[in-house]
């Protein structure tokens, strides 16, 4: 080995060793943060934008210094809508990364995959979609909305006078849980408002159920006995076939509306919306909302989505489940400042009663006690450009009944969060 | 002096008609309410340009200030310009309007009918507006007119007549005997027509899902039919001819907006091309090395797919685009009171049918389509007659993926254009293949129009679910009789 | 994650060396729940992790091995496996759901309002009927299903095909809450098994363990197989079925033996798979699923033991260590992967291995 290439070799090696020693000291002034969304396969439509409001949110809070003085680092993973792999994601968050919180997962099933995982090794979770409740985990923060804060306030819009003053319910659901529990409970508040089971009819389509042709001329059929709705909790994929095929039959909103509970503004960039005005949709959170603070959020999305070139930036749209995503994030590190620390345990604690100014315009709390955020809840009417326009709105947010008082045996359950429920 | 007075006169509407929109547009929701129902009431020829505007959600040609208007106001403003439309000097207008009532009128509107009723005189509008009469008058005072409107709902299919004669004959609601038996007359005959309807709209709509599992299989015909290669592929060729359906429509909006109605019928042979160009250049660089090993093509083909989902995901995103129906494609074709036939199921219907015509004279009557089953037939032989079998490999399954990517543009009109779009065809274009008889178009033609109809007649017995099920039972039970399925190539090979 | 080891240790070496590693890969497995039992900060520790993904990696190797005993030896390619291993998967389900609802109903069950559990749940109570199951259920289903397809001689591209819209049903079927399986949701959240906590480091040690030995069985009967006559009789039958059916052998009987064998293995497989996960649903059975086992197969080497083994391994290595350093780019990788093996590797790594060595 001759000189030159010895130095060469030393300044390599230093070079390498500062690299590592950069690396640890960076490695010692972040907090990891876990994101787990699909990016592949079937869910992959509904969470990848999830991901890059995580990603933003994330790239905001740092840009402003961080939490505690410390960068947050995200840590992306992908589950690929595969069930079993959340769990092993989870895990590998927690265990391999060691990362203080995991945002993530869509679905319910994703959901109940991984909350043995994080029970186990008591680690944090931010659920930010809509979901069926019957479930508190104190492992678990959920910022998406729980029954009563989005379907039965739904129904009574339709039975107000406003609404159309429907007399018959056809409760549409994809055959999952979600909408099993949901419809569940809409049917014991029906009875509870005086209407008879012969005017609810409930029917199940398989997921990913494309030929809505027989179903539509049920509606039609069940229509004519009076003035009916129909509650839709059909899943992502399924609606842009069964819209389709409301329209082209001709059934239009005035005659029977529909309101949605899994349709929101990125969905209906799928489809055009002209034959759809008129039909609903019950979020927690609209992009048409009106407000200083939704306008910096939705601005601040289509600026990301354009310098990070994402697919179709020149058309992104902000939605119930982002904003319910970008609150959580941001509830999360105001917890932390707060507790001084990223120990579950105490950020826990110091979530509950936490606020936030959210872009739905109003300033939305974690209970003390139920680890779910009191929401407003507001009902949008379907526009011709593929927005909502709000037609009726809660004059206060709502505390969350996880448990719904609407199915037996309930009432038991403690109002906080218990492992292993 | 009198020609300022008479142009004031002129403008004396426009100026009412200006200051009713004013009023409506500030009217809290209440007021809208009574307006509308009052001037349902009665109607002014004048009022009709407003309410044309108010139907699109703005009070004046030009003024941007948005109507909000909600689900309840619309119903009613659909009512009373329907009310207004009566006035109207087209009959067709007349009519349309007419069948609008038949849903909507309200006792108060009786009158107003009553006197319409009495000079209406085109025919057809008049049977439209008798009942629309009769609906109501199903409440009036007098037996006879009670009797003559149940007689008169006897005569139609509509399902709301159902529903009224039912409530009419609730115990203690009708009292006269006679009109009680006619309603339960006409009771039996609205039921029958009804049924009858609902026949028809089942084997429509099996026929519709037939020519929709008959587009996504007809390139798998092909492919898997002629050439042998299981192409796993196939489905992400439906959803390329889908994206070309899309980007066509895109481009056509920015630079040939006035030709956007027609971007179906131009997104054709772009879609056909698109698949069939990925098809060639499939086959030039991976299936070409597998012929005669199809379970390995299965393998390949299944990566390619993985290849291309995820290709087009990062170039379009995970999200479904947007491809609407043009207008000649929405809506549908009222052929019974309760029986639409969509127009795109329609067109749908007859497309399929062209593309199989096409498919089997391009395999029947063109040389390429006598090399290909020379191919096909026997390889060996084929190549010693001169057949250039590489060439013909490569053209016949870039036929066979241009044709799904037909299929393609189809499917984008009636459901989803995502990633995922050709994986929830792939198992059923496989089995209309396989139960056809491979290689057999005919096969494919009636296997798929018979899985679309035994489909959606069994879905409402025992739901959609069950009835796949029990279809793909019965398939692998076919399969043990006819393992070559429908229409077996008969012939002696064997290993 | 010990295969590289083991490829390049194999390259060097002939048969005898490749024996050894085995040896050596067989101590690491045995060592893993071993080490997982030492307490954490421990420089040996092997963590839950580790383990959780070794044992299932290794029961997704006993479903490449099951499928390579009918596609490799007896040239049948089944795109339907998912299905008997989500049936084994089930019927442990069903016992662990039942071990953690205590005397009453398994959650899913309340919340559809049902009373009583359906009669197919009738003994799932008890461990022993479960295993029983676990065996049954995948066995019958292959059995009648074979039967029948062996009966009219269906094979090649119709049997795949055949399958493949098989585990479709399957999975449409228990896609239905109605069914009594739990719906999309399947079963999670189990406790215990045979009074053990089921998150408890040495239940999971011992799981790990038994997967190993089943695994090791396995390897050990495919091996006997194939030696045996029996084993030659398949060869014959996938490379030449009409000629064997000349020399006066019945193949039906021959085939149905090899796929119910397959489809119990796979059962198995499943049943170890469910309490090491934590979760079994439909999409267990997704089509998808089946088609990617055949790709572990078709990667290793079809027709050879040791194949399967690595290509389930590699593949599902791969999948772990891609989906998080490049999420994005993963279905690229494993579609290029498809495509290259079919194409230059027929006959898999362990092909690759063979023609190192003989050069």
């Amino acid at each position: 080995m001759n000189r030159r290439s010895l130095i060469k070799a030393f300044t390599l090696s230093a070079s390498i060793a500062a690299m590592g020693l950069s690396w640890s000291i960076q490695a010692a002034e972040t907090i990891k943060v876990g994101i787990l969304h699909s990016l592949s396969g079937t869910m992959a439509i509904s969470e990848t934008s999830l991901k890059d409001m995580a990603l933003m949110t994330i790239e905001q809070i740092n840009a402003k210094g961080g939490v505690n003085g410390k960068l947050l680092e995200p840590v992306v993973v992908d589950p690929a809508s595969n069930w079993p792999l959340f769990a092993e994601k989870g895990r590998q968050l927690l265990t391999q990364d060691k990362v203080a919180v995991v945002f993530g997962c869509w679905t319910s099933v994703s959901r109940k995959s991984v909350l043995p995982v994080f029970e186990e090794l008591n680690g944090l979770l931010f659920y930010p979609v809509q979901y069926e409740g019957e479930e508190m985990s104190p492992n678990v923060f959920y910022t998406g909305a729980a029954p009563n804060q989005q379907a039965i306030p739904a129904v009574e819009y339709l039975m107000s006078e406003e609404g159309g003053g429907a007399k018959r319910y056809f409760l549409l659901g994809t055959d999952y849980v979600y909408p099993r529990t949901t419809n569940k409970i809409l049917r014991a508040f029906l009875h509870s408002k005086g209407v008879a089971d012969k005017d609810i009819e409930e029917v199940y389509t398989p997921f990913g159920h494309a030929d809505y042709q027989t179903i539509v001329a049920n509606i039609k059929k069940f229509a004519a006995g009076g003035k009916t709705a129909v509650i839709s909790t059909v899943n992502g994929d399924s609606n842009v076939p069964f819209y389709k095929e409301l329209a082209n039959q001709g059934l239009k909103a005035t005659d029977v509306p529909v309101v949605a509970f899994s349709v929101g503004e990125e969905e209906l960039r799928g489809i055009d919306t002209k034959p759809l005005v008129g039909h609903l949709a019950a979020w927690n959170y609209f992009e048409s909302v009106q407000n200083p603070v939704n306008t910096q959020f939705v601005n601040d999305w289509k600026a990301y989505a354009k310098a990070k070139n994402l697919p179709g930036a020149d058309k992104a749209v902000t939605n119930d489940p982002m904003e319910a995503t970008y609150v959580g994030i941001h509830m999360w590190a105001q917890a932390v400042e707060k507790a001084g620390t990223t120990d579950v345990d105490k950020v826990r604690e110091a979530l509950a009663g936490q606020s936030f100014k959210a872009p739905s315009g109003y300033t939305l709390t974690m209970d003390k006690t139920n680890h779910h955020l009191h929401k407003p809840v507001m009902i949008g009417e379907i526009q011709d450009d593929g927005q909502f326009n709000v037609v009726w709105e809660t004059e206060q947010p709502l505390r969350a009944q996880p448990w719904s008082p609407f199915i037996p045996g309930n009432d038991k359950r403690p109002d906080y969060a218990v492992k292993g429920n | 002096m009198l020609r300022l007075l008479l142009t004031l006169l002129l403008l004396l509407p426009l100026a009412t008609q200006a200051s009713e929109g004013e009023y409506f547009i500030t009217a809290k929701p209440a007021e809208q309410v009574s307006l509308l129902e009052g001037w349902a009431a009665q109607p002014d020829a004048a009022r009709l340009p407003l309410l044309d505007n108010l139907h699109q959600g703005r009070i004046a040609e030009g003024d941007t200030r948005k109507l909000r208007l909600n689900n309840r106001l619309r119903g009613l403003l659909e009512n009373t310009l329907a009310s207004h439309q009566l006035l109207s000097d087209v009959a067709k207008v007349r009519l349309a309007a007419a069948q609008q009532l038949q849903k909507s009128a309200q006792p108060a509107q009786v009158a107003f009918l009553d006197r319409r009723y009495a000079i209406e005189a085109d025919a057809a509008v008049r049977a439209a507006l008798g009942l629309v009469l009769a609906n109501l008058q199903l409440a009036a005072p007098e037996p006879s007119v009670r009797l003559a409107a149940v007689r008169l709902l006897g005569e139609t299919g509509d399902p709301m007549a159902r529903t009224r004669l039912e409530a009419l004959l609730e115990p203690g609601v009708e009292t006269d005997t006679n009109v009680r038996t006619a309603a339960e007359t006409s009771l039996a005959q609205v039921k029958r027509k009804l049924l009858f309807g609902e026949l028809l709209g089942q084997a429509f709509s099996g026929l519709s899902l037939g020519s929709i599992l008959l587009l996504a299989a007809l390139g798998l015909a092909i492919t898997f039919g002629l050439l042998g290669v299981i192409n796993m592929a196939h489905g992400e060729m439906l959803m390329l001819g889908a994206y070309a359906t899309y980007v066509v429509q895109v481009l056509i909006a920015r630079y040939a907006p006035g030709a956007i109605e027609f971007y179906p019928l131009i997104a054709l042979p772009v879609a056909f091309a698109v698949s069939a160009g990925v098809g060639m250049l499939l086959e030039r660089t991976v299936i070409r090395h597998l012929y005669g090993r199809p379970l390995e093509t299965l393998l390949a083909t299944w990566g390619i797919s993985l290849i291309l989902i995820q290709a087009i995901r990062l170039l379009f995103g995970a999200q479904n685009v947007e491809v609407a129906n043009p207008a000649w494609l929405s809506g549908g074709l009222q052929v019974l009171p309760n029986l639409v036939l969509p127009y795109s199921r329609l067109v749908i219907i007859g497309f399929a049918l062209f593309v199989v015509l096409l498919t089997w004279l391009l395999l029947n009557r063109t040389r390429l389509g006598l090399n290909v089953r020379a191919v096909t037939q026997n390889r060996n032989m084929a190549a010693c007659c001169g057949v250039p079998t590489g060439r013909v490999d490569m053209l016949a399954f870039g036929l066979g993926s241009g044709i799904a990517g037909l299929g393609g543009v189809a499917l984008s009109q009636i459901g989803n254009v995502g990633p995922d779009l050709g994986q929830s065809y792939i198992i059923d274009s496989f089995l209309v293949v396989v139960l056809g008889g491979v290689g057999q178009l005919a096969g494919s033609l009636w296997a798929a129009f018979g899985l679309g109809i035994a489909n959606k007649l069994l879905e409402p017995q025992i739901g959609a679910v069950l009835g796949k099920i029990l279809i793909l039972a019965l398939i692998i039970l076919f399969i043990q009789k006819r393992p070559q399925g429908l229409f077996a190539l008969k012939g002696r090979v064997i290993d | 994650m010990n295969q590289p080891l083991l490829v390049t240790a194999s390259q060097k070496a002939g048969p005898r060396w490749t024996l050894a590693t085995g040896a050596v890969v067989l101590l690491v497995l045995l060592a893993l729940p071993l080490l997982s039992l030492l307490p954490e900060g421990h420089s040996l520790h092997v963590s839950a992790y580790t383990l959780t993904l070794v044992g299932k990696i290794l029961c997704y190797a006993i479903v490449a091995l099951a499928l390579d005993l009918v596609w490799g030896y007896a040239g049948l390619l089944s795109l339907g496996h998912g299905l008997f291993f989500a049936l084994g998967g089930y019927a442990m389900g069903m016992y662990l759901m039942r071990e953690a609802a205590g005397d009453g109903l398994p959650a899913f069950m309340t919340f559809l309002s049902w009373t009583e559990l359906p009669w197919y749940w009738a003994g799932t109570q008890h461990f022993a009927w479960a295993l029983c199951l676990v065996v049954l259920a995948p066995g019958l289903l292959a059995l009648v299903f074979g039967f029948f397809a062996f009966r009219s001689r269906i094979k090649g591209v119709y049997f795949s095909i055949m399958t493949q819209a098989l585990t479709f049903a399957g999975m449409l079927l228990f896609f239905r809450n109605e069914t009594g399986f739990g719906g999309n949701n399947g079963f999670t959240n189990f406790r215990s098994i045979l009074g053990y906590e089921i998150t408890a480091q040495s239940t999971r040690a011992v799981l790990f363990l038994l997967t190993v030995s089943l695994l090791v069985a396995s390897l050990y009967l495919g091996w006997r197989l194939a030696r045996s006559k029996f084993g030659r009789v398949l060869t014959a039958l996938r490379d030449a079925e009409n000629r064997l059916m000349f020399c006066g052998y019945d193949p039906r009987g021959f085939k149905l033996f090899v796929w119910v064998l397959s489809a119990v293995l796979c059962g198995l497989a499943g049943a170890l798979y469910v309490p090491q996960v934590g979760i079994i649903n439909p999409s267990e059975m997704s089509p998808t699923n089946s088609i990617e086992a055949a790709v572990w197969v078709a990667l290793g080497g079809r027709g050879t033991l040791i194949g399967p083994l690595l290509g389930a391994g590699l593949v599902n290595g791969m999948k772990s260590w891609f989906t998080v350093a490049f999420p994005e780019y993963w279905l690229f990788c494993l579609g290029a992967l498809f495509i290259l093996v079919t194409l230059y590797l027929p006959k898999g790594v362990v092909g690759l291995l063979k023609k190192r060595g003989e050069q």
